[in-house]
């Protein structure tokens, strides 16, 4: 787990591409990708974070996306919902702490399940909040809701879309940054411990399901700061935002970028979003941009577990092969 | 084993003491609430059965499929949705220049049963196909597989709304169906189709039990639930049990499209609520357990359907909570459902 200089300089230049960004691109390149991107990244990075250190495919991060934008929203003052017109950052801070609080919840009882059930209990709870909050007409309702006030800092993304993005940014990388480093504490060795040997975890005097549990809470809070940030660029937000469509969306990016991999949610969103950008240009395949991620999606689970860091990691490996010994070069060819 | 299973629902009495007298007292405010309005609850409670009858249909074929195969099929609320669309283009064929009779209940005995027979057969076919094309060369990789049925979910939503839109259709019933026949009590009427429905799936409960306890295919089903490789190893060919399963499991989920799209109706939605429904159901009931899968329909049914009617005023919106927590009380108490057994 040591940083390598090589992470060093390609982390710093991306941070740095990213910081310079609104001087190059322009401001439609700006808000519909740089800043869509990020705040995708960071919701994916709460999917991969399960993945890569829990060893969890988790699809509830979507509903606890929508549980962190839609209390904030609520508490915010806005159009439609509750509005009850708190400070946007207190908002923002219920919003976080409901999404920790269900996640609890959630992760209390899917603590003890393994793989596949996983899965689908998780997809059962992001489903149930999106069918909550089309039938709550008080919180919600099919249309959502509208013109969520900002803090200050951000103003109006249609106006200055740089505020924006560069809060965006900050909080993308305070996320990676909270990540890389939880996973060297204590803690997070025991989460990886779990992930690899329940069994000898218990035996060990590790209360397995909790510490499950409070890795699922901190995914949780990432995934609510997502759906906060999502909300303020969209401005709004309706059960829309968190169906299913939406949930395979943030597995896609998690998938293409690759699960084992936490830059991998990253990558993804970003190709995600060009993709996204590009084909709905495009006439040939014009709003069927759903059906090409599906079977971009298919082809890489199909040939490529591993995704896109996947790919990146084998051609490094082959590229480095030959200076391993070769009992090295055995231990490292199983790959995901 | 025994010992670990054993020693943590000691130490959890007391949560299972709650989640009793939280039973209780749902339990109770039902019988409060129903006792103002007799008629209501038997209305009421007939819905909910009607509806658990159909959400067994559907999640029968999902548990079937996974407890032998372990296939976890996302793509199995696709097949319901595709199920009422195609039986509702073949019936709409059938019906000809007649198009005025959409939903008015025009349509022959011949013209309801064709669609659903042809509809039918043709899930289980596309069943079969992704099962054979997709899924039968990684078996054992189950988080793929599920992966795999979700990217054809996906694509299947997609293209279904690019053809045929997002407006949601009925199937007409033979319009020698009374619409409502009575129900002997209050003067009560109630909808003939949901009935038959509910009919319809307890006779298919019956056939899927005679299957799997009567026949050579059940008795090689259930070994194989519990140790595949020894039924292979024993020279029985698991791969063709394996797909007889996935024709019956998609089979099942197109029948209760089209069952779905005569009660209730066909729409683009439907996919991604009848997954949700079969996984709650299979959840709930634990997975690969037929008794578990009719006991966790017959929750969710009621539930949906006195949870619309019975929550305190203003709250009746707030019906999915009420399931999150069943499913929530449920797994504290048997984390594998309430039939599930350890794989």
């Amino acid at each position: 787990m040591k940083v390598s200089r090589r992470e060093i300089a390609i982390g710093g230049a991306a941070v740095g591409i990213g910081i310079v960004a609104p001087a190059i691109f322009t401001e439609f390149y700006v808000s519909q990708i740089l800043t869509h991107a990020l705040w995708l990244a960071v919701a994916a990075a709460s999917l991969v974070f399960l993945a890569a250190y829990l060893g969890w495919v988790s699809l509830g991060q979507t509903g606890l996306y929508g549980v962190g934008g839609f209390v904030m929203a609520n508490m915010a003052q806005a159009e439609g919902g509750l509005d009850v017109s708190v400070t946007p950052w207190l908002a923002c801070a219920i919003g976080v702490a409901a999404a920790v609080v269900v996640g609890l919840v959630v992760g209390g009882i899917s603590s003890r399940s393994e793989g596949i059930y996983f899965l689908m209990l998780t997809l059962a709870f992001s489903v149930i909040v999106e069918t909550f909050f089309g039938k709550a007409t008080e919180l919600s309702g099919f249309g959502g809701v509208n013109n969520v006030e900002r803090p200050g800092l951000i103003g109006n993304p249609a106006q200055d879309p740089n505020r924006l993005y560069y809060v965006s940014l900050f909080v993308a990388i305070v996320v990676y940054l909270a990540i890389r480093y939880l996973v060297r504490t204590p803690f997070g060795l025991a989460l990886q411990g779990v992930r690899d040997n329940p069994a000898r975890m218990r035996a060990l005097g590790y209360h397995v399901a909790l510490v499950r549990t409070l890795g699922f809470a901190f995914g949780a809070a990432i995934a609510g700061v997502a759906g906060i940030l999502g909300t303020w660029w969209f401005g709004s937000i309706s059960p829309g935002a968190v169906n299913v469509g939406a949930i395979i969306n943030l597995l896609v990016i998690a998938v293409i970028g690759g699960l084992t991999r936490l830059e991998g949610a990253y990558v993804g969103a970003f190709v995600f979003v060009i993709l996204d950008n590009v084909t709905r240009g495009s006439e040939l395949i014009g709003a069927r941009f759903t059906t090409v991620v599906g079977l971009i999606f298919l082809v890489i689970v199909l040939l490529s577990p591993g995704g896109v860091m996947g790919i990146y990691e084998s051609l490094r490996r082959r590229a480095t092969r030959r200076v391993l010994t070769p009992d090295q070069a055995t231990t490292s060819g199983g790959g995901a | 084993m025994a010992e670990r299973v054993a020693a943590p629902t000691a130490r959890r009495s007391p949560s299972r003491l709650a989640v009793v007298g939280l039973a209780a007292a749902a339990a109770t405010y039902v019988v409060v609430r129903a006792a103002e309005d007799l008629e209501l609850f038997v209305t009421v409670t007939l819905n909910g059965l009607t509806l658990a009858g159909l959400y067994f249909i559907v999640a029968s074929g999902f548990t079937l499929i996974f407890g032998l195969m372990r296939v976890v099929n996302m793509a199995h609320g696709s097949f319901f949705m595709l199920g009422g669309v195609f039986a509702f283009l073949i019936q709409e064929r059938m019906l000809g220049d007649d198009v005025s009779a959409f939903g008015s209940g025009d349509a022959t005995m011949a013209q309801w049963l064709v669609p659903l027979v042809l509809a039918t057969l043709a899930i289980a076919a596309s069943g079969l196909l992704m099962q054979q094309v997709l899924l039968r060369w990684n078996q054992g990789q189950d988080l793929r597989q599920a992966l795999i049925t979700i990217a054809i979910s996906v694509i299947v939503a997609d293209q279904t709304v690019a053809r045929y839109g997002g407006i949601a259709q009925e199937i007409s019933p033979p319009a020698s169906w009374p619409e409502t026949i009575p129900l002997g009590v209050f003067g009560l009427r109630f909808s003939f189709i949901r009935l038959v429905v509910l009919g319809l799936a307890i006779a298919v409960g019956a056939a899927l039990i005679w299957l799997i306890r009567r026949t050579r295919f059940g008795m090689i089903v259930r070994a194989g639930v519990d140790d595949r490789e020894m039924v292979s190893a024993l020279g029985i060919d698991i791969q063709r049990v394996f797909a007889v399963a996935f024709l019956l499991g998609a089979g099942l989920a197109g029948l209760a499209g089209v069952l779905g799209g005569t009660m209730i109706s066909v729409d683009k939605g439907n996919d991604s609520a009848y997954l949700l429904i079969a996984l709650i159901v299979v959840i709930i009931g634990g997975m690969g357990s037929l008794a578990g899968t009719a006991i966790g329909a017959l929750m969710l049914g009621l539930i949906d359907s006195y949870s619309d009617v019975y929550l305190p005023e203003g709250y009746e919106n707030y019906g999915p909570l009420v399931t999150f927590g069943m499913l929530v009380v449920v797994l504290a108490v048997r984390p594998l459902g309430l039939f599930g057994r350890p794989a």
